[in-house]
């Protein structure tokens, strides 16, 4: 017992800075066991560093016509070939790439708060507020959620901003019902009854202990849900209600490729690779997410 | 210091109510421990979440220290008596580590920091400071009981309501766990309520005894009649011919 005292002075809470860079290394660790796991964060990476130097990977720019050149195929002069202006459709994508990636995360920053807030409020305090709660996100989710997207986009001007706007409306109920279900679980748990006796009050509660044990699931349902995000985001853009020409929205690029399809296949093809690839990578990497940070998930 | 009258707990509505107690009474002086035996569902769990505070579908009366508390309890009703689960795998939250944990009761009681309090509490359960730092999945399970020990002490409570804190361990671990309690209560001079199915923690811990079987006290044995094996009712000869054999 007479060596324990000796170290009472350190006793401090770990600071902020330390957590972080402990539980990232933790989970790069186990990421290394999952190859399939880290193609697809390597691909989300290198999506995400095109998106931030578009400009300098680009070889020309992205709405510049050149008329003479229109509807070349691939070449190494333009790499994924010519529209129908005459536009490289490499540089397309990779000005694309800076459109979906600010889509995708504009949506979750938007629909992950409010569906943690709603589901775990709904969970934890339960009887009316539940039932309030739960009812209003069951009329929601009884929408088919590209319809609904698509008047939101029709009646508030279509664009990226409205196209944002009309995602998240849709996105937010299965995040609540994913974070209401956690909650439940939760606050019957023994040390939710023992913050309760210390005097926790209920927000304490809420926010300290309930939503912490939520945070992981969200976050995987919400990668998960990116490439479902990518999807309705490019539907919207082939509809004519996303990004508005001549930003080079990838689902816009398709539509327009589609008059040319069976003459020039490349110009709808290639920004169909690029959806394709995104949302495959979002996937794998919300599979190893929920692997990593939902033990009742783990393999076998 | 502790004194319950005609305690009731329903739950459910009228024509699908579950009568769990029925109309119990008992006093506890300071620095006795009283234990509370009986099978599964007798109702002894409930009759200790209700003077904890947990449960609110309770009627009757509760006195801590000879002042009656209500079912919503103020801050310093609560200070008055803390538990430790049954659990120890449940009841410390996994995403704290063991110094938030111990931190946090002083902190929801806007009593300050807390953290200067944890090396102490630590040391009184005999575990070492740094353990402050891990999470409880990195303990096992008698040094996390011994968390959930320290955590219920940290307010200084005059009463301790004890569910089942050794049945979740070891054998080998259990005796240090009560053996921890047992100090704690001589230093403190505490009051604890014990509730438990296994005879020998009650029979190495208690005072005295009260019997349950279906919401009702059947029968109060004394240390001595435990000791000698004496029982008064017919109910608890055969739980002690039972657990005995």
């Amino acid at each position: 017992m007479s060596n324990i005292v000796h170290d009472d002075a350190i006793i401090r809470p770990p600071a902020i800075g330390a957590r972080i860079w402990n539980s990232t290394t933790r989970i790069l660790h186990k990421l290394a066991d999952e190859p399939l796991g880290m193609i697809g964060f390597i691909i989300l990476a290198i999506l995400v560093l095109v998106a931030i130097f578009a400009p300098l990977i680009a070889p020309y720019d992205p709405a510049a016509q050149t008329l003479s050149d229109a509807l070349q195929p691939p070449s190494l002069a333009h790499l994924a070939g010519t529209d129908e202006f005459g536009r490289d459709i490499f540089s397309r994508l990779v000005h694309g790439t800076r459109i979906t990636i600010q889509t995708v995360l504009s949506v979750s920053v938007i629909v992950g708060p409010i569906g943690l807030v709603i589901g775990v409020v709904a969970g934890f305090f339960g009887g009316r507020t539940d039932a309030i709660l739960m009812r209003a996100t069951d009329i929601v989710l009884s929408f088919p959620s590209l319809i609904l997207a698509l008047a939101f986009a029709a009646a508030l001007g279509a664009g990226l901003g409205t196209a944002i706007v009309a995602i998240s409306l849709t996105a937010w109920p299965p995040i609540a019902r994913l974070a209401r279900a956690e909650a439940l679980v939760v606050r019957n748990a023994d040390y939710v009854a023992a913050a309760r006796l210390y005097g926790a009050s209920p927000l304490r509660i809420l926010f300290l202990y309930i939503a912490p044990m939520c945070i992981p699931s969200v976050i995987v349902r919400l990668t998960l849900n990116m490439a479902g995000i990518i999807l309705t985001a490019a539907s919207l853009g082939f509809l004519g209600l996303g990004a508005q020409p001549p930003l080079p929205e990838w689902g816009a690029m398709i539509s327009s490729g589609r008059k040319f399809m069976l003459d020039y296949w490349w110009v709808a093809v290639m920004p169909g690779l690029a959806i394709l690839l995104t949302s495959l990578a979002f996937n794998i990497a919300g599979d190893t997410l929920r692997d990593l940070l939902d033990p009742r998930h783990a393999r076998s | 210091m502790i004194k319950v009258e005609n305690l009731d707990v329903v739950y459910g509505s009228k024509d699908k109510s579950n009568h769990v107690v029925r109309g119990v009474s008992f006093a506890v002086s300071r620095g006795e421990t009283l234990g509370i035996v009986g099978e599964s569902g007798c109702g002894k769990s409930t009759v200790l979440r209700s003077l904890a505070g947990l449960e609110g579908a309770w009627t009757g009366s509760i006195s801590f220290d000879g002042k009656p508390v209500g079912k919503v309890r103020t801050r310093d009703e609560l200070k008055l008596a803390q538990m430790v689960f049954q659990d120890p795998y449940g009841s410390l939250h996994p995403r704290h580590r063991i110094g938030t944990a111990l931190a946090e009761p002083i902190r929801s009681m806007g009593a300050g920091d807390g953290w200067t309090r944890v090396a102490e509490a630590l040391q009184q359960v005999g575990l070492p400071a740094h353990f402050a730092s891990r999470f409880p999945h990195e303990l096992s399970g008698g040094q996390r009981q011994r968390v959930a020990i320290a955590r219920a002490l940290i307010l200084s409570p005059p009463i301790l309501l004890l569910d089942e804190p050794t049945s979740a361990l070891d054998v080998s671990i259990q005796a240090e766990v009560l053996n921890l309690l047992a100090d704690q209560r001589e230093e403190r001079n505490l009051t604890f309520i014990l509730v438990s199915h296994d005879l020998s923690v009650i029979s190495h811990m208690c005072d005295r005894v009260l019997v349950m079987q279906n919401g009702v006290f059947v029968d109060e044995l004394s240390r001595q009649d435990l000791q000698t094996g004496v029982t008064h009712a017919s109910y608890s000869r055969e739980l002690f011919e039972a657990s005995f054999l």
